[in-house]
């Protein structure tokens, strides 16, 4: 009896985060008379609202900007981030305890205080409606940097040694060495990297102005707010669809990944 | 005299090529860091639309911001939407997370199914909620009256609005709560229970004196990690009330962004952001400091 109760109330709260998304799919189907009945179902189901989406807005080409932005950004946080992170865990340099303090300092603080400056820098630099824009600042990352590092300073020293010995260079051992060792760290920084980036709204709409150039939160935010969704639920619930459903299919298949990587972060952020 | 020698001698035992691991590192620093960090003091004292040259006011944004209606505003906005989220949020994940831990079945999946808003762009969630939360057809509304019930003027009336909000954060961020109570609990020792009950510690004490100070390292992310996301809450007003009604929903962020974007006030936008960096430093000690007292008395 009471073990009923308990699934009962789990299922409910399952229903509660679910329902929502099966009912914007099913509104992005079906014809604008019957998407606000809380039915899911409709004999009326069409791609009208997708068709009329794609025709008003390139999406298609935002979904490529998104991809080229989340996908350079990922390589470059993991590239950087663990030869920065190497060398704080295994290398004797001069600045080494220095630079690991900047960098835990430069977690502290809220990105508040430096967003206008960087909106100006990029301003100077000429690079507003460039990818450059996209790219550059969040190119590196202080957290990936620590995760690294952590993470590294766990496999032996004497494994490094060894290897210096045999005649590697830091480079090969990081890459054919550490690396192979790594993958779950790689995994995590990678999916938090991508995740972040493709969901990213505030700083695209900052630097781009140019619709060519928008990546698919940023298109998606101004065809909501700037009048061209005609006030159409249809349109609104296909474009949040198109924007939800990628990220839906690959959390399906790598559901483990994504909670573990997005949760741990948490604990140690 | 020793610290030079000592400098010298760690700088000869260096390893080959450290320093070209970390120089993408510092360039990246020094642009994209450095360089923002130095500039927002510097924009702090003009007043600067980006386009005409630079105007040095003194600290006029500052009196500026002492008297700005709209700033304590946002601010209060902000408070509004902290003590709402963050004790929900912590009271569903705690439940959820509970539950989870005595069953066995079906754990991943109701884990996975909490922890799907948690993927999905807040734009997409924002859009789906403004239909959920319309006052005229939204789905909400309709389910209050299938049972009898009245209207709720979720985004149209200036005192619910920003609870509502406070609400869809809570729906979309829940599960990472709910996957870190989880661990918490997995994590506590079974010879603590057991030694609570044979003291004689009925199931709500044991709750009480094991369960929650035993949580206390998540219950801090809980509430550190809500606060900064409370203070950066943009997309959602943006795209649901544009800031409105009546300003209820005008976060800081937002509020940032449209001095520097509507207005072109660049000085007084950093100026805000200055104010903001340092309030979320100040609550976010403030909270560390409280919490871990509470847990030590």
């Amino acid at each position: 009896m009471k073990r009923m109760l308990k699934y009962a109330i789990l299922t409910a709260g399952a229903a509660v985060f679910a329902y929502p998304f099966l009912w914007m799919l099913a509104g992005s189907l079906k014809p604008e008379m019957e998407i606000t009945s809380l039915n899911l179902l409709s004999g009326n189901f069409s791609l009208q609202s997708y068709a009329q989406v794609l025709l008003k807005i390139p999406i298609g080409r935002a979904f490529l900007n998104s991809v080229i932005v989340s996908a350079t950004n990922t390589a470059s946080v993991v590239l950087f981030g663990s030869m920065v992170g190497y060398a704080l865990a295994k290398l004797r340099f001069l600045g080494n305890k220095t630079l690991y303090m900047l960098i835990l300092f430069t977690m502290t603080i809220p990105f508040q205080i430096v967003l206008i400056p960087q909106y100006i820098l990029m301003v100077k630099l000429g690079w507003t409606d460039t990818y450059l824009a996209l790219v550059a600042p969040t190119m590196m990352s202080a957290f990936s940097i620590i995760l690294f590092r952590q993470f590294f300073m766990a496999i032996p020293q004497a494994l490094v040694d060894a290897a210096r010995i045999d005649g590697c260079t830091e480079v090969m051992i990081l890459f054919r060495i550490i690396w192979p060792l790594s993958r779950p760290v790689i995994i995590t920084v990678a999916l938090l990297t991508f995740m972040s980036n493709w969901n990213e709204v505030l700083w695209p709409m900052m630097v781009v102005r140019e619709q060519t150039l928008m990546t698919m939160p940023q298109l998606i935010t101004i065809f909501t707010t700037g009048g061209q969704a005609e006030t159409q639920l249809g349109y609104l619930l296909a474009a949040a669809t198109l924007l939800s459903l990628p990220v839906i299919i690959a959390y399906t298949f790598f559901q483990r990944y994504f909670i573990e990587s997005m949760a741990s972060s948490g604990l140690k952020g | 005299m020793t610290g030079l020698k000592e400098i010298f001698l760690r700088a000869r035992t260096s390893d080959r090529g450290a320093y070209w691991f970390i120089l993408p590192y510092v360039v990246f620093f020094c642009a994209f860091v450095a360089y923002p960090l130095i500039f927002s003091i510097v924009l702090l004292f003009h007043r600067w639309n980006i386009v005409t040259p630079m105007e040095w006011i003194g600290m006029k944004n500052f009196g500026r911001l002492i008297g700005d209606a709209l700033f304590y505003r946002s601010l209060l906005n902000t408070l509004t939407f902290l003590v709402i989220h963050i004790p929900l949020q912590a009271a569903v994940a705690l439940t959820l997370a509970l539950l989870l831990n005595t069953v066995v079945r079906g754990r991943g999946l109701f884990r996975a199914l909490y922890f799907l808003p948690v993927v999905v762009s807040g734009v997409a969630v924002t859009i789906l909620w403004q239909q959920l939360y319309s006052f005229d057809y939204g789905v909400l509304n309709n389910m209050l009256h299938a049972v009898g019930l009245p209207s709720v003027p979720w985004l149209v009336d200036p005192h619910v609005a920003m609870p509502s909000i406070a609400i869809m954060a809570t729906w979309k961020n829940v599960g990472i709560y709910v996957v870190l109570f989880l661990v918490g609990l997995q994590n506590i020792p079974r010879e603590l229970y057991e030694a609570a009950s044979l003291d004689g510690a009925s199931p709500f004490k044991q709750f009480l004196h094991v369960t929650l100070p035993m949580l206390n390292p998540a219950i801090v992310v809980i509430v550190v990690l809500s606060t900064i996301g409370g203070f950066s809450l943009f997309i959602e007003p943006y795209v649901l009330t544009g800031g409105g009604p009546m300003q209820s929903t005008l976060s800081g962020m937002l509020y940032i962004y449209n001095q520097a974007f509507s207005f072109g006030h660049m000085g007084y936008a950093a100026t805000l952001g200055f104010v903001y960096a340092l309030v979320i430093l100040g609550v976010v000690l403030l909270q560390r400091r409280v919490i871990e007292s509470e847990t030590s008395s």
